[in-house]
């Protein structure tokens, strides 16, 4: 990691450490600590990290960015950070400004579709935008007759079905019924829905790294804590092979996540074999992380990380939900399948030694 | 954090993108004359010693070492691009490979100088094939029972035991081997044991092949009797071998033979289901092919550290631990999804003897090298569990 990235994501750091402490923000049912830690976060100018200064963001770098993704999902931070941040992005791949405020990116699934009618207004219908209801704008990717465009919508003029996911946040359908955005902008030659996907893969897959990072940590501390049969369980060469394994999971998620980050900073453009590989696989690998991994750190709590009082939730359910966003593991591995028998199977290889 | 594991995202250089062609190259003109069959798994009882002599005229062998030893004085990622290059190749390396990784490192660590000016050069032509004398009959992953006594003797030792599992010893030219000088002492059990290099084709020591359910004869059992080692062929501190044993295994569990061993059968896979697989199909490739790029993101990324200087013990435990488990498990998933392969697929019979190969090795991918049971010991150690 470069010495800006980690001035930058230290930054958030010290902000979740001070604002959002985990056993804080359990017990605290009211939600009062999510206003405190947003301020915090938009003074920093951390949710518009990706939208350059001359459009009303921070003007950080991807890798930035990325970096502090990786940490928020470390605090499986319960505020659409990761949500606006992308969104600023989107918006900024249309040379738009991004207002002041939460954001999301609609759509958030690559089967769902918006498009844009010959009035300019917009229709669709987009299932699991995570953190619709808590967001004042929408970041629009809609299809038209003349190609992809990208616009601005105010998120009150939209038709929300309030859900909520299985990490406990907001997972909402939103309805576009001919609704007039603010601003549309023609999207950049060749972007398209799967470009905003294999970001918004990325992103969550950071974040699942992240949690993976934390749910090892504190599974760690707790067998060096928790006394059974007169030992501390992490005596116990069973638990050992049990945490041995998380490591590895946390180590895989890690691995693939930074690796596709990287690639997306490096990248001339997202449409290349090389970033599909990398950000596909990404999502994949930490999804099956999410799952392997969260297992074994609930099984080393034992009962008291089933209970609602624990933390451990907080990082395990949220990292299950994350892999539900922009495309779930199943998802990308059946498009990444498609993509490597198309190559054939003497390009196999070649794509992956190509990193 | 009480475990920081890291995983910086290493990118091979640009040299290494050229040293990749030209073994590509390479290995395309051997294919073409014979040597091997790519599409054959690489039997590890196929000696290969002029391909071995081939490959050393390159100057991939000993890549890493000081030129005046023979080496080429290269980075261990030009390394990691040969090594990861012949593993997916199938290519014959029986004869080298360990000598390359293993057994040179260690002479150039412990080894006095004439030896060394004696053995290094001849490992970077390809000439000699090494062998390890780890495993005993009453010592496997606990490497420090082991019991084959060096017994102090003049201008040097008389071996006297047996070492089991060894793998290449029927055809290796030298072997690098653990005996017991001491006896272990209360205070520390590893005690007293000796780093040897021992000269095979000998009198005083018999090689005994033992059949592998693969159908290969690749491990041996190797008994010494009375045979003489002489003083110089003592590696490092006598009684100290505890403290030499741990270094280099970073660079021997993270490397990309702990996770491409079966490789070929996803390459064979994607041949058979062809340009549009059925959903099925093409999941459990988009799946495998994500698995594998990982764990070769991971295991770049220990090179890399390595050739920093940083010390990745806990991290390279991690990628032989769930490298090999993966390399174990993955011809019985691509059997899963060989079942549905169309009857013409014209590379059907290839796959399925691919796969009857596979199947057979995989059990040994965990327990060679280190097994996971002792892996993630060392990863539980590395987690401060232990």
């Amino acid at each position: 990691m470069a010495e800006s990235e980690n001035i930058v994501a230290e930054t958030a750091e010290k902000i979740f450490a001070d604002l959002a402490d985990a056993q804080d923000i359990n017990r605290d049912k009211q939600g009062a600590w999510k206003a405190p830690l947003w301020q915090a976060l938009t003074e920093a100018g951390l949710p518009l990290s990706w939208v350059p200064d001359d459009l009303g963001g921070s003007g950080a770098s991807l890798a930035e960015g990325f970096a502090v993704l990786n940490v928020a999902g470390r605090h499986a931070i319960a505020i659409p950070l990761a949500e606006t941040m992308l969104a600023g992005w989107l918006l900024a791949q249309g040379k738009m400004s991004s207002p002041e405020g939460e954001m999301t990116v609609v759509p958030a699934n690559p089967k769902d579709r918006v498009t844009l009618n010959a009035d300019g207004s917009l229709s669709g219908r987009a299932r699991g935008v995570p953190f619709a209801k808590e967001a004042k704008h929408f970041a629009v990717l809609a299809s038209g007759n003349s190609g992809n465009s990208i616009a601005l919508v105010d998120a009150s003029r939209c038709r929300i079905e309030s859900g909520i996911g299985l990490g406990g946040d907001h997972s909402d359908t939103v309805t576009l019924d001919k609704v007039q955005p603010i601003t549309t902008r023609p999207a950049p030659a060749g972007f398209d829905q799967t470009q905003l996907m294999l970001m918004g893969g990325v992103v969550r897959a950071l974040q699942i790294a992240g949690a993976l990072e934390a749910m090892l940590d504190i599974s760690v501390r707790y067998s060096n804590e928790r006394i059974a049969f007169e030992k501390k369980i992490s005596k116990f060469q069973a638990v050992q092979h049990n945490l041995a394994r998380l490591a590895g999971e946390s180590a895989a998620a890690l691995a693939a996540a930074t690796s596709a980050a990287d690639t997306i900073v490096h990248a001339r453009s997202l449409k290349d074999d090389a970033v599909f590989l990398e950000a596909a696989s990404a999502k994949i690998r930490c999804s099956e992380a999410a799952e392997k991994g969260g297992g074994i750190a609930h099984q080393v709590h034992g009962a008291i990380g089933f209970t609602i009082e624990h933390i451990l939730h907080r990082y395990s359910l949220r990292a299950l939900a994350w892999r539900d966003d922009f495309g779930s593991e199943s998802y990308w591995a059946v498009e990444l399948g498609k993509l490597v028998a198309i190559r054939g199977a003497d390009e196999l290889w070649p794509l992956v030694a190509s990193r | 954090m009480t475990a920081a594991l890291r995983f910086d995202p290493i990118r091979l250089p640009e040299k290494c993108e050229q040293l990749r062609k030209e073994v590509r190259a390479f290995l395309a003109e051997e294919i073409a004359a014979g040597t091997f069959d790519p599409h054959a798994p690489n039997r590890e009882d196929n000696d290969a010693p002029e391909f071995s002599r081939r490959v050393g005229a390159k100057g991939w062998l000993g890549m890493t070492w000081p030129k005046k030893y023979g080496g080429q004085e290269r980075s261990f990622l030009e390394r990691y691009v040969v090594t990861e290059e012949m593993r997916v190749a199938n290519a014959p390396t029986r004869r080298f490979f360990v000598a390359d990784r293993q057994s040179g490192p260690v002479l150039l660590k412990y080894a006095p100088e004439h030896i060394k000016m004696d053995i290094l050069p001849r490992i970077c032509r390809g000439e000699i094939c090494f062998a390890i004398g780890m495993s005993e009959p009453n010592s496997g992953s606990d490497l420090f029972a082991a019991n084959t006594r060096a017994t102090k003797t003049d201008g040097g030792y008389l071996i006297n035991g047996t070492k089991i599992w060894t793998s290449s010893a029927h055809i290796a030219d030298y072997m690098i081997a653990i005996f017991r000088t001491s006896q272990p002492t209360k205070e520390n059990r590893r005690h007293g044991l000796t780093q040897f290099l021992v000269k095979m084709k000998q009198p005083g020591i018999k090689v005994n092949p033992i059949g592998q359910i693969t159908g290969q004869f690749e491990f041996n059992e190797v008994v010494f009797t009375d045979y003489f080692v002489p003083d110089d062929h003592v590696l490092g501190e006598v009684d100290g071998a505890w403290k030499q044993a741990t270094s280099e295994l970073a660079y021997e569990r993270s490397g990309p033979e702990r996770f491409l061993e079966t490789y070929y059968v996803l390459t064979e896979l994607v041949r058979a289901v062809g340009k549009n697989p059925d959903t099925r199909s093409a999941e459990g490739i988009g799946r495998l092919v994500a698995q594998v790029h990982t764990m070769r993101r991971m295991s770049v990324s220990v090179a890399g550290m390595l050739q920093a200087g940083k010390e990745p013990v806990v991290e390279a435990s991690i990628v032989k631990d769930i490298g090999t488990v993966w390399e174990q498990q993955l011809p019985h998933r691509v059997r899963d999804l060989a079942a549905f392969v169309e009857e013409t697929a014209t590379n059907r019979e290839t796959l399925e003897k691919q796969l009857d190969f596979a199947i057979k090795t995989a059990p040994k991918l965990t327990i060679q090298g280190g097994t996971t049971e002792v892996l993630r010991g060392i990863i539980a150690r590395g987690l401060g569990l232990r």
